[in-house]
């Protein structure tokens, strides 16, 4: 598990080791947030919305 | 083999796939669509033998298979197919023109123009987003009086192609559709998606997914629908009228499968990288 701060409330996140990037996760404060990964760092921004032109 | 995959959401069917390739011994290289940078004639280092798309996102599906086959990549779905799926008037019309039964569907661009083709279809009429999913604000008009607000709502809304009207007849089907999948050449699973609540069949609705039985029918009807639409892993999603038979709704390019293989326990991701491993061969 990697420990990561939520971006919203500020409170600590826990995120799976191999969360892939886009990886959306439920903070307890309400926040959709998703997996970002860059230069081997993982952190979370907030969530997109689901799009319009989203689905099948 | 190297297998690229472009996704923006990692669901249930990505982690699938990563999982069976990777149990087929295949290499797999995971490709972020929403946090790439794609360039025209850039040369990109890794050896890749194909993508496969993934993208729930529709406008991030086809522009990165575009740029992946600009840069001579073979992609699972390429952008012309995904243009013919994601587009459902191009789909409609396409396969109309080909013969291949489909709802009595036009397409309007004005208000009362609207109204004057639901006239010519007759009611009930079916009014749907030319590019929606999931079966989002796809409403079924009685009458016009019921009809001119759904036209209006859609006039004042912020869908990409709020000035198209498609209309479609209601097709009276049972309370379920057929969802089908093409993989490579052949036709090897699909369901039926039932729902007693709800007209609207998607399973993102509530429908509950039951295993379908392939006849010789169903599985040419399918086959024709890939001829004209093309594309190497579909779902197509098809009525039952009483009177005319099998009629096609609506094909999906980059097609979900978690309640497919939940209730058929058909391995649709090892289906789909075997059928490739064929077509990297030849």
């Amino acid at each position: 598990m990697v420990l990561l701060k939520c971006p919203v409330c500020n409170g600590e996140v826990q995120v799976e080791d191999d969360a892939l990037p886009g990886e959306v996760v439920e903070h307890e404060c309400g926040a959709q947030l998703e997996v970002v990964k860059e230069d081997g760092k993982m952190s979370l921004r907030l969530a997109e919305q689901i799009g319009e032109d989203w689905g099948e | 083999m190297r297998i690229g995959i472009l996704y923006d959401i990692p669901r249930w069917e990505e982690r699938n796939l990563i999982e069976e390739a990777k149990k087929l011994g295949h290499e797999v290289k995971l490709e972020y669509t929403k946090d790439s940078i794609f360039l025209t004639n850039e040369r990109r280092e890794q050896e890749i033998d194909v993508f496969i798309q993934r993208s729930v996102s529709h406008n991030k599906a086809l522009l990165s298979s575009l740029v992946m086959e600009s840069l001579n990549f073979t992609v699972i779905n390429d952008y012309n197919t995904l243009i013919r799926c994601e587009n459902k008037a191009i789909t409609t019309f396409l396969l109309s023109k080909h013969n291949i039964p489909t709802p009595k569907t036009g397409i309007a661009f004005n208000p009362e123009k609207a109204l004057e083709l639901a006239n010519k279809i007759g009611y009930p009429v079916v009014i749907k987003p030319i590019e929606g999913s999931w079966g989002r604000m796809v409403a079924k008009a009685q009458d016009e009086d019921t009809l001119r607000s759904y036209v209006e709502y859609q006039s004042y809304s912020i869908q990409k192609f709020r000035d198209s009207y498609y209309i479609q007849e209601y097709v009276n089907k049972p309370n379920r559709d057929i969802r089908i999948f093409v993989i490579g050449d052949e036709v090897p699973v699909g369901i039926y998606r039932v729902n007693d609540k709800n007209w609207r069949t998607n399973t993102a609705l509530g429908a509950k997914a039951e295993p379908l039985k392939i006849d010789e029918e169903l599985r040419e009807l399918t086959l024709k629908v890939r001829e004209v639409i093309g594309g190497f892993f579909l779902g197509v999603d098809i009525f039952e009228d009483k009177e005319r038979g099998y009629i096609v709704d609506e094909v999906n390019g980059v097609p979900e499968y978690k309640n497919t293989v939940r209730v058929t326990g058909f391995n649709v991701s090892q289906f789909l990288i075997r059928k490739i491993e064929e077509l990297i061969k030849k």
